[in-house]
């Protein structure tokens, strides 16, 4: 087979396993959809001020989850599957059979940007009905698109990166989430940042992927203004991630 | 012979695997030191050596896995370390201890690896071979230890390789299991695939290999078929038997009994003394229920080779 041959069949196996597993399937699904309902019970009767505009928090809430569905498909199951992956010996088996690396790379990615797709167009649906939240269309859509795309991609390739300092299996969900939860409240993804927020938070969270991800996804519900700064600063995030994961990244359990 | 290549000794052409003093060192320690191995194509050959005598680092070597700090390597006609590329479609490895998926299922694992090769064999066929067609739909998850072994021989076949590594293959099987999983071996032999296994089971060597290579302290020490291996086939037999109550044996079987009662002779003339020692018993009516006649096994002949138990050869 080609390589691409061997990477469709390759996406084919790694969704078969990844539907098959009951707690990657449940928690990159059911724990932004379950967010969704908890913030937006909580806190989605008020309004949020942004870009100038008034809001209303249950749509900010549509977005900013869109946004975390995406970077826990990508960077959390990503991370966490393959460092099992490398753990249990498949990759060092994988690394000696005559499967090119790219396809094994290429349908991890293509395969974390699907269930992506599919987890927003979830949320978005959900949010759409039950929260009635605009829904992005025309050239808003595009752009929409372009930042889930490059966002996706991104996170895949930081995925790949961290599996590089989790040492063992059993370390690697408190490590990714050690990695992301903290960043994901200082970006503003759970409670939105205001003027008023202090400053450092605020610089974090330009430094970070995180809130120039969101704000990029937002654009697409909350008619903000979109900028491609942020879509670069993802992409300048997912190349470092990818030069880090062509350094570093072992097929052989770390012992 | 015609058609062999100026300078390349008809070993070259034959050969599966030639190494010439290979040297690996993790830090200051040689695992590897100055090893030199050649195996043939078809046979099936076994690596004996104690753990930590550097087995599975040079097979990790001849498998492309691991790099080299000096000496040749030849697997197949290319060098694993420049040319794995080239290798890799025409080998099987089963490592000492490997994962699979487990949410696959039995077939959709072999199918799967079956598919990175240029030439596969069948899917069923692979399955059936190792044994495993009664769980063909059930998943990795479900299968016993022994049954994921299988699988793991299986995955390693599905790419009709020419040369196949078998890490400890055996380890942790139930007797009939190991059985079984010879048979599976015998088999590929039979096709013309190169077997290259290591282990530490004497029973394992001793029923599958055509050759043995012992090796400790990260060089081979004894290389031969395994009934030949140390100077087996041409070492004295000994005789040993129980002392009969009441009887004073003639001063030449006599030797110091153990506390057991046990007389242990290694004599000259192996045929005369057996014949005078049953002949003596018979002229005093005493039967020697307990008589045995020993040769040394491959693992008194391994054990004398790795210096244990006893420390150092004897």
């Amino acid at each position: 087979m080609s390589t691409a041959a061997l990477t469709v069949s390759q996406i084919r196996y790694v969704n078969k396993a990844f539907w098959r597993n009951p707690s990657s399937a449940f928690f990159t699904f059911a724990f932004p959809l379950m967010f969704l309902v908890i913030f937006t019970s909580l806190l989605g009767h008020g309004q949020v001020p942004l870009a100038g505009r008034v809001v209303h928090q249950s749509t900010y809430y549509v977005a900013a989850m869109a946004a975390f569905a995406v970077i826990t498909a990508c960077y959390n199951n990503i991370a966490i599957s393959v460092t099992f992956q490398r753990d249990a010996g498949i990759l060092k088996r994988t690394n000696g059979t005559p499967l090119p690396a790219i396809a094994y790379f290429t349908a991890r990615v293509v395969h974390a940007l699907l269930v992506a797709v599919l987890l927003v167009t979830i949320t978005v649906t959900f949010g759409a009905l039950v929260y009635h939240a605009d829904v992005p269309t025309g050239a808003t859509l595009l752009r929409f698109i372009a930042m889930l795309l490059v966002g996706a991609a991104s996170f895949s390739a930081l995925g790949f990166a961290i599996t590089a300092a989790i040492p063992n299996a059993e370390a690697s969900a408190a490590i990714v989430n050690a990695s992301i939860l903290p960043l994901l409240f200082l970006s503003g993804i759970f409670i939105p940042l205001g003027d008023n927020s202090p400053s450092w938070i605020l610089w974090i969270a330009r430094i970070f992927p995180v809130r120039h991800f969101a704000n990029g996804m937002q654009s697409g519900f909350l008619s903000t203004s979109f900028n491609w700064t942020d879509v670069l600063i993802v992409a300048a995030w997912g190349l470092g991630g990818l030069a880090m994961a062509t350094r570093y990244f072992r097929w052989e359990p770390r012992t | 012979m015609t058609g062999i290549a100026k300078g390349e000794g008809p070993a070259e052409e034959e050969a599966a695997i030639l190494v010439r003093g290979l040297r690996k060192s993790y830090g200051d320690v040689a695992a590897v030191d100055g090893l030199d191995l050649e195996i043939r194509r078809g046979e099936i050959f076994a690596l004996l050596g104690p753990n930590g005598a550097g087995k599975t680092t040079t097979v990790e070597i001849l498998e492309g896995f691991r790099s080299r700090d000096a000496g040749s390597v030849t697997v197949l006609g290319c060098d694993p370390g420049s040319q794995r590329r080239r290798i890799k479609s025409r080998i099987g490895i089963v490592l000492q201890s490997t994962g699979v998926d487990p949410y696959l299922t039995v077939a959709e694992t072999v199918a799967m690896y079956a598919s990175y090769y240029p030439h596969p064999r069948s899917v069923d066929e692979v399955i059936e071979l190792v044994g495993l067609a009664s769980k063909h739909g059930s998943r990795v998850l479900k299968l016993s230890g022994g049954q994921q072994r299988r699988l793991d021989v299986a995955i390693a076949l599905a790419g009709d390789p020419e040369l196949l590594f078998l890490d400890e293959p055996t380890t942790g099987f139930d007797p009939s299991a190991r059985h079984e999983a010879w048979e599976v071996v015998r088999n590929l032999a039979t096709l013309g695939k190169t077997v290259v296994l290591t282990t530490h089971y004497m029973d394992e060597a001793q029923n599958l290999a055509d050759r043995v290579a012992v090796v400790a302290a990260g060089r081979i020490v004894a290389e031969g078929s395994p009934s030949s291996l140390g100077g087996r086939d041409t070492a004295s037999a000994r005789i040993r038997y129980q002392v009969p109550p009441g009887l004073r044996p003639p001063v030449e079987f006599a030797d110091a009994p153990d506390p057991a009662g046990f007389v242990e002779l290694v004599p000259a003339d192996f045929t005369a003394t057996l014949h005078a020692l049953t002949g003596w018993a018979l002229a005093h009516g005493a039967t020697l229920d307990t008589l045995q006649i020993l040769r040394p096994s491959l693992e008194d002949v391994y054990l004398t080779l790795t210096g244990g138990p006893e420390g150092g050869p004897r």
